[in-house]
């Protein structure tokens, strides 16, 4: 094993891992719009993580190219569709859990 | 420019896709784009909203800083999530945007949703309203320095 393979398995360990955590946030978070932030962990550090250990395994190839312009997607598309998601349930008239000190 | 910097981007785009370097494809391609790039000048959306290049030094300027925001508050989320007493402290708040144009705050918008912690749920024009899950996410967003670095990018063109 490389340095190159271990940095990668490195990055894409950790990038599994904070998908793991994502999923239990979004399975202990209390309502609809803070299990959205869980779900945010996993596809920015998630993603991020696991696009760029295989970008190291792929060097400096086509492959790479393709992969970050995947991260790019990623990165442009998934708070557009989050804010979509939110402002729909809101508009529908879904009702955040709020703190005590937060209501106005 | 705009149309020529628009038909080179996609030509790209097909090369990087594609992959392969035979003078039929590489013409096909070159084609292809040509075609797109008029089909969406009939359209009318080769204008700043549809093709905005001059946002590309943003790429460099404003990213990196955006990706350190982007790790640290998915860091704290991350705590949060792993805490036996998950304190969490949600809020709607309404954030100022001080963006000129239409694709401006629409980078400040993604980039609040981007960072793990905050969501736009509204965007109008000069003020968004956000949730945030804890008071600290929401009040370093109130600080203000998101908005300030993404309008400062804005106008250097």
């Amino acid at each position: 094993m490389t340095i190159v393979e271990l940095a990668a398995a490195v990055l894409m360990g950790l990038g599994g891992l904070f998908c793991v955590v994502g999923a239990v946030g979004m399975l202990r978070m209390p309502d609809f719009y803070t299990r959205m932030h869980a779900a945010s962990v996993i596809e920015t550090l998630g993603a991020g993580l696991v696009i760029a250990g295989l970008i190291l395994l792929g060097g400096l190839t086509l492959e790479s190219a393709k992969l970050a312009i995947l991260a790019l997607l990623i990165f442009f598309a998934s708070p557009t569709a989050t804010h979509a998601l939110a402002r729909a349930a809101l508009v529908r008239g879904l009702e955040p859990v709020l703190d005590e000190d937060a209501r106005e | 420019m705009r149309k020529l910097s628009a038909a080179v981007t996609l030509f790209l785009f097909w090369i990087v896709l594609s992959g392969y370097f035979t003078p039929f494809l590489l013409a096909a391609g070159a084609v292809s784009a040509v075609a797109v790039v008029a089909f969406a000048r009939r359209l009318e959306v080769v204008d700043p909203e549809g093709h905005p290049v001059h946002f590309a030094g943003m790429a460099l300027r404003y990213w990196p800083w955006l990706a350190k925001e982007i790790v640290k508050s998915a860091w704290e989320v991350t705590l949060i999530i792993l805490h036996p007493r998950l304190p969490i402290s949600p809020r709607l708040v309404r954030v100022r945007s001080t963006q000129a144009t239409a694709v401006g705050r629409v980078v400040f918008a993604n980039s609040i949703t981007l960072t793990p912690g905050t969501v736009t749920v509204e965007a109008g024009r000069g003020e968004f309203l956000v949730h945030a899950l804890t008071r600290e996410g929401a009040a370093s967003l109130a600080g203000g320095e998101m908005d300030a670095r993404v309008t400062r990018n804005e106008n250097v063109s």
